[in-house]
């Protein structure tokens, strides 16, 4: 994301074929994506602050509003009396970092295998294969799939009954056997993509920091955590801001999972279930548009963070210069 | 598996043999391997289990599901088949056909225009050009839910409610696939050959449809890729747009499956239908994960 942000501001200078006569061309092609954008994203958007000031609700079969009510429906969606952000915010963050958290830990030490020179693993294709097959899965099937299984009359409660005289343990009913749930899944749907991505960071770690280590006589476990991990610190940023913007949307796990209800008692509810539900089924705009200007705020600010945090990483440029240095003496004084 | 073992051996024995730094490990290596691979088996077959158990259930008869697991398949594959697709309240035939329309015309539009835009930006000057770039890349993180309430009252306001045209037409502005093409472009398009076709008369079009879109076919494929499996899963916007039965896309159905009284239902049929839902993607992905896992690879060093 934001390496992209570098790459741009160095583009500007180079001219291209662009003589005079096919400038116009230039704006010809860009046309489509830009009417499209304006129509489909930004109007929409646009439009959703608008409502977001407006009282606007269905009641039965009758419509109230618009009526301009300033910032009334932020008020209503900090109201602790109710379905409040706080608590739609800690739901979605909980379950994401339940996922999250084994997520990076597993990911992290498979990148390290997986790139690991001296270990030479074999058959890695065919592991990268499965473990980053559940990522295409349909989320919403999947979820089903789970809810199938772990339902009170599912398969899983069948081997629970065994043990447990006869009683099944109802997953479902229960906030956190819930949410590991949706963590269970969101992991097992996203630790193979982070793998690929750490891969590639660490792939792109000059070997010869490495082999300076090994020459100072560096363990493994030391080459990993001074530098192998400093050294990737801007991926890891990277991912874990996109993986915290994919977080706050998350809806169709726990959508399918606890039937749209965020089930028990709402404690399974996200953000954009909650949109959803104000969207579809309650139709109050107004509230819907509170808790999407919300969300914006809160994905913009975590967009500018991995904008601007990359560009300016001298971490990375000034480790790699000083073990060159290193490796450099080393070698000068071997040679002599 | 016991094979690679052997070769493991092997190899680490070469090493030690040759006298390189490896000498020191010695044993430790071995074990650090063996360690390696119980973990990465162990990760690989939770992916695996709850796909296995999926596909084995499709084939097991309601009563015979509900006894509990098994690891060997049953003989109602073409009964549960045929009890989904006759299904009237969910016909997911009917599904699986509107999927594929919406998701292959996503997945085809997408790259056919994201590349066309991002040519615009690789190839001529003109003003505006760098804050269109910028404007994009600042654009590529901001989630799409967060405009779907306008979206959805605009799509009241138009008609366009119960159609596909607002899970279409969106897929022309991917701001992902923009810039994964524009990398493409920096590192296989060179900008001779656009000179040389102007200078043997080529339109600029034409230039694009005929000399640019074949060089740029390996990445305009993993990126269709991508936009169709996204379509295709897609659920959130299609919930709030799609109203009639028979337009449904395959995930709509899935909801549907779920809100119905999972008490009554015949597990056979809910697997299958699952199954059906899955499959033809886990059969590109199959077919294609080289590919797949080197774009998402490409696209990772990156961004």
């Amino acid at each position: 994301m934001a390496q992209p942000a570098a790459v741009g501001m160095q583009a500007p200078a180079k001219k291209k074929g662009g003589i005079g006569k096919y400038k116009k061309w230039g704006y010809i092609f860009m046309i489509p994506f830009v009417v499209v954008f304006l129509i489909f994203q930004a109007w929409p958007l646009i439009q959703t602050f608008y409502y977001s000031f407006f009282e606007y609700y269905k009641t039965g079969l009758t419509w109230v509003g618009p009526n301009f009510c300033g910032i009334d429906n932020f008020a209503a969606i900090f109201d602790f009396s109710r379905v409040n952000l706080f608590a739609l915010t800690y739901n979605t963050l909980v379950m994401w970092a339940i996922g999250f958290i084994p997520q990076i830990i597993i990911s992290l030490l498979f990148a390290y295998w997986f790139t690991n020179v001296r270990l030479r693993l074999k058959c890695m294709g065919i592991f990268k294969t499965i473990i980053y097959m559940p990522n295409l899965i349909m989320a919403s099937a999947f979820s089903m799939l789970i809810f199938s299984l772990f339902s009170d009359i599912g398969p899983i409660n069948e081997i629970i009954k065994t043990f447990n005289n006869g009683e099944p343990f109802r997953f479902l009913s229960n906030t956190w056997s819930t949410m590991g749930l949706v963590g269970l899944m969101n992991f097992m749907m996203w630790f193979g993509n982070t793998t690929i991505l750490l891969m590639a960071a660490m792939m792109g770690i000059n070997e010869s920091v490495i082999e300076a280590a090994e020459i100072d006589g560096a363990g493994s476990g030391q080459i990993f955590w001074k530098i192998t991990l400093p050294l990737i610190r801007p991926i890891l940023v990277y991912v874990l801001i996109t993986s915290l913007i994919g977080g706050l949307q998350m809806f169709d796990v726990p959508q399918i999972l606890t039937g749209g209800m965020g089930s028990p008692n709402n404690t399974t509810l996200t953000l954009i279930m909650y949109l959803n539900n104000n969207i579809g089924t309650s139709r109050n705009y107004g509230i819907a548009g509170a808790i999407s200007i919300v969300v914006f705020i809160i994905c913009a600010a975590l967009s500018l963070v991995v904008y601007y945090g990359f560009a300016q990483d001298k971490t990375t440029r000034e480790a790699n210069k000083r073990a060159k240095a290193a490796l450099k003496a080393e070698r000068a004084r071997r040679g002599q | 598996m016991s094979k690679d073992y052997k070769t493991i051996e092997h190899s680490s024995a070469l090493q030690r043999s040759g006298g390189d730094p490896d000498m020191k490990a010695g044993p430790g290596l071995l074990i650090h391997r063996i360690v390696c691979y119980v973990v990465l088996t162990f990760f690989s077959l939770l992916c695996l289990f709850f796909f296995y158990i999926l596909i084995i259930n499709a084939t097991r008869a309601h009563y015979d599901i509900m006894r509990g697991f098994s690891f060997f398949p049953g003989g109602s594959f073409g009964t549960n088949f045929m009890s989904a697709v006759s299904n009237d309240t969910i016909p997911i035939l009917n599904g699986m056909l509107n999927s594929l329309i919406v998701a292959g015309l996503s997945g085809l539009l997408s790259v056919y225009f994201s590349a066309m835009t991002a040519y615009a930006i690789h190839v001529y000057d003109f003003k505006g050009k760098n804050f269109i770039f910028n404007f994009i890349l600042i654009i590529m993180t901001i989630p799409t839910q967060i405009s779907a309430l306008g979206l959805f009252t605009m799509c009241s306001d138009w008609g366009l409610r119960d159609t596909y045209i607002p899970l279409i037409i969106p897929a022309i502005a991917a701001p992902t696939v923009f810039f994964f093409m524009i990398q493409y472009m920096k590192s296989s398009l060179p900008l001779d050959i656009i000179e040389a076709a102007r200078i043997d008369g080529s339109g600029e079009f034409r230039t694009f449809n005929t000399i640019v879109l074949p060089i740029l076919k390996p990445a305009l494929a993993v990126q269709m890729i991508f936009s169709f499996v996204s379509a295709w899963n897609n659920f959130f916007v299609p919930s709030l747009i799609i109203d009639t039965s028979t337009k449904k896309t395959l995930p709509l159905m899935i909801a549907q499956l779920r809100s119905a009284d999972f008490l009554k239902f015949d597990y056979g049929q809910v697997y299958m239908f699952i199954f059906l839902a899955i499959i033809p993607v886990m059969i590109v992905y199959f077919c294609l994960s080289k590919f797949i896992i080197a774009g998402v690879a490409v696209g990772g060093v990156k961004e």
